[in-house]
C-alpha cells in the first residue's frame, strides 16, 4: 500500500470504492448486454460496430475493477464475475434484458431499445467522464481521459442510429418513442450515487448528481432538437435504486449466464 | 569486464524494435508509440507501456512478448513491464516509420489533423487516392475503421485517430 492509500480516511475509501463499483458495474452490464447482440444486429456493419463498442466497454469496466483491486477490494476478475446481485451497484437500466427470448434460442430483441439505451447511457457516461477528469483521485482521472477518447466514437455511432430511426418510417418512430419511454422509466438511478452521495460529492471524486443531470440535459438537447423533439426530463430514482444494491431478476439471470464458464473452469482463458 | 556493463536503455530499445502487435506484424510497439519509459538498473529492466485501446485483447500478448524479448538479452536478470495511463496513448505517437509499416500492412495511418468540425480524412492505403468513403468507423479490431477506395475499388482499413481533445 502506498502512502496515499494508507492516508485515506475510511469514509473517503468507502466513497471511492462505491463510486468505482458504480462505474465498473454500469460498463460491465452494458458490455454484457451489448455482447448478447452479437450476430443479431440489423446488418453486418451495425454488428461489427456494436461488438467493438461492447469490447471497448468491457475494457473500461476492467480498468475500474483494476482500480478497485489496487485499493484492496479483491481480484478484478472475481469482482466482475462473482459478486452476488445485491452487491452490484449498476443502474437498473443497464441490467435490463435486450428483449424477449434467449439469445441461444429465439431472441426477439428490440433494436430501438438498444439504440435508445445506448444513446442515453453514452451521454451520461460522457458527462461523468468529463467530470472525472478533475477527480480528486488521480488514478481515476487518468483512466477517465483514456476512456473518454474511446467513447468519442461510440457517441458518434449511436447519434447516427438515433437520428436515422427517428427520421425514418412511422413504424420506426413509434418503436423509438416506445423505447424512449422504457429507458426513461429506468433512468432515475443513472445519476444517483445512492447512499454514498454525500461522501462522494464532498470528497471531490466527481461532480454532484444535480450538476451531472444538468450537463446531460444540455449535452443531449441538440440531438433531440435535430429530430424535432423536446429533451426529456430525468426522473427521480425509484425505490429500486441499483446504486443501493436493489435490482431486478434480469440481473441475477444475467450474472448466472456470464459467470457460467468461469464457474465450470476457473483456469479457462480465451 | 563487468557482466552487466553493456545493459543500456539503447540495448533494450533495440530489442523492443522487434516486438510487434500480433495483429499488425509490420510495426513495432516502439513505432506504434506504445513504449513509455525504459529504465535499467544493474541487471534489471523496467518498461512502461501505453495501452492503445483498453479492451484490446492483444495487450496481454504484447506485454508477455515484451518480457520474453527483453529476457533474451543475456545480461538481463529481472524484467518488469506494466501498463500506465498517464500519459495516455494517442495516435500522434505513431512514428513516421510506423506510418510506413501500417501502409505496408494495408492500413492507412491515422490522420495527423482533424477538420474544424471534428471529422477527419485519410487516403487509400493501397493506391493513395483521396477518393474514398467510410464504410464503418468500427472495424476488425478496436483501433481500426473500414473504408472503400473508389479509385482502385479496394476495401481498406485505417487506424482511428485518437486524441485527448476528444
Amino acid at each position: 500500500m502506498t502512502n496515499a492509500e494508507s492516508a485515506m480516511s475510511q469514509e473517503y475509501k468507502d466513497a471511492l470504492e462505491s463510486l468505482l463499483f458504480q462505474l465498473a458495474d454500469d460498463d460491465f452490464m452494458y458490455a454484457y448486454r451489448g455482447s448478447e447482440w452479437l450476430g443479431l444486429a440489423p446488418h453486418i456493419e451495425a454488428d461489427i460496430a456494436f461488438s467493438s463498442i461492447s469490447q471497448d466497454t468491457m475494457g473500461h469496466a476492467a480498468m475500474y475493477y483494476q482500480l478497485l483491486e489496487d485499493l484492496g477490494a479483491g481480484k478484478a476478475d472475481h469482482l466482475a464475475h462473482f459478486r452476488p446481485s445485491e452487491d452490484r451497484k449498476n443502474s437498473i437500466l443497464l441490467e435490463r434484458v435486450n428483449g424477449e427470448g434467449y439469445y441461444m434460442e429465439t431472441p426477439h430483441y428490440d433494436w430501438a431499445y438498444a439504440v435508445v439505451r445506448s444513446v442515453f447511457y453514452t451521454y451520461a457516461k460522457k458527462v461523468k467522464l468529463d467530470s472525472l477528469r478533475e477527480s480528486a483521485y488521480l488514478p481515476l482521472a487518468d483512466v477517465a481521459l483514456k476512456v473518454r477518447m474511446e467513447l468519442y466514437y461510440h457517441k458518434m455511432h449511436w447519434d447516427i442510429w438515433f437520428k436515422q430511426l427517428l427520421n425514418s418510417t412511422d413504424v420506426a418512430k413509434k418503436k423509438m418513442n416506445d423505447a424512449i419511454q422504457l429507458v426513461l422509466a429506468d433512468f432515475g438511478d443513472v445519476f444517483s450515487f445512492g447512499s454514498h452521495k454525500q461522501a462522494i460529492e464532498k470528497n471531490g471524486l466527481i461532480a454532484s448528481e444535480e450538476e451531472l443531470k444538468d450537463k446531460w440535459s444540455k449535452l443531449i438537447a441538440p440531438l433531440f432538437q435535430s429530430v424535432q423533439m423536446t429533451t426529456p426530463i430525468i426522473p427521480e430514482p425509484s425505490d429500486k435504486n441499483g446504486r443501493n444494491g436493489k435490482h431486478t431478476s434480469d440481473l441475477e439471470k444475467g450474472l448466472a449466464t456470464l459467470s457460467e464458464v468461469n464457474k465450470v473452469d476457473s483456469a479457462a482463458v480465451w | 569486464m563487468n557482466a552487466y556493463a553493456s545493459l543500456t536503455v539503447e540495448r533494450v530499445f533495440e530489442v523492443l524494435m522487434n516486438v510487434k502487435d500480433p495483429e499488425i506484424d509490420s510495426v513495432s510497439i516502439v513505432d506504434l508509440g506504445m513504449v513509455g519509459n525504459v529504465v535499467t538498473e544493474e541487471n534489471d529492466v523496467k518498461v512502461t507501456l501505453l495501452p492503445t485501446f483498453l479492451g484490446c485483447p492483444a495487450l496481454e500478448i504484447i506485454k508477455e512478448n515484451t518480457v520474453k524479448a527483453i529476457k533474451k538479452l543475456p545480461e538481463v536478470e529481472n524484467v518488469k513491464v506494466e501498463f500506465i495511463f498517464n500519459p495516455p496513448w494517442t495516435s500522434d505517437r505513431i512514428t513516421e516509420k510506423g506510418h510506413i509499416g501500417l501502409r505496408a500492412f494495408g492500413i492507412s495511418p491515422p490522420p495527423r489533423h482533424f477538420e474544424e468540425d471534428g471529422t477527419w480524412h485519410v487516403d487509400c492505403a493501397y493506391c493513395g487516392s483521396t477518393y474514398v468513403t467510410m464504410e464503418n468507423i468500427f472495424g476488425p479490431t478496436a483501433c481500426r475503421s473500414i473504408l472503400y477506395c473508389k479509385s482502385c475499388k479496394n476495401v481498406f482499413e485505417a487506424m482511428k485517430p485518437i486524441s485527448t481533445l476528444m
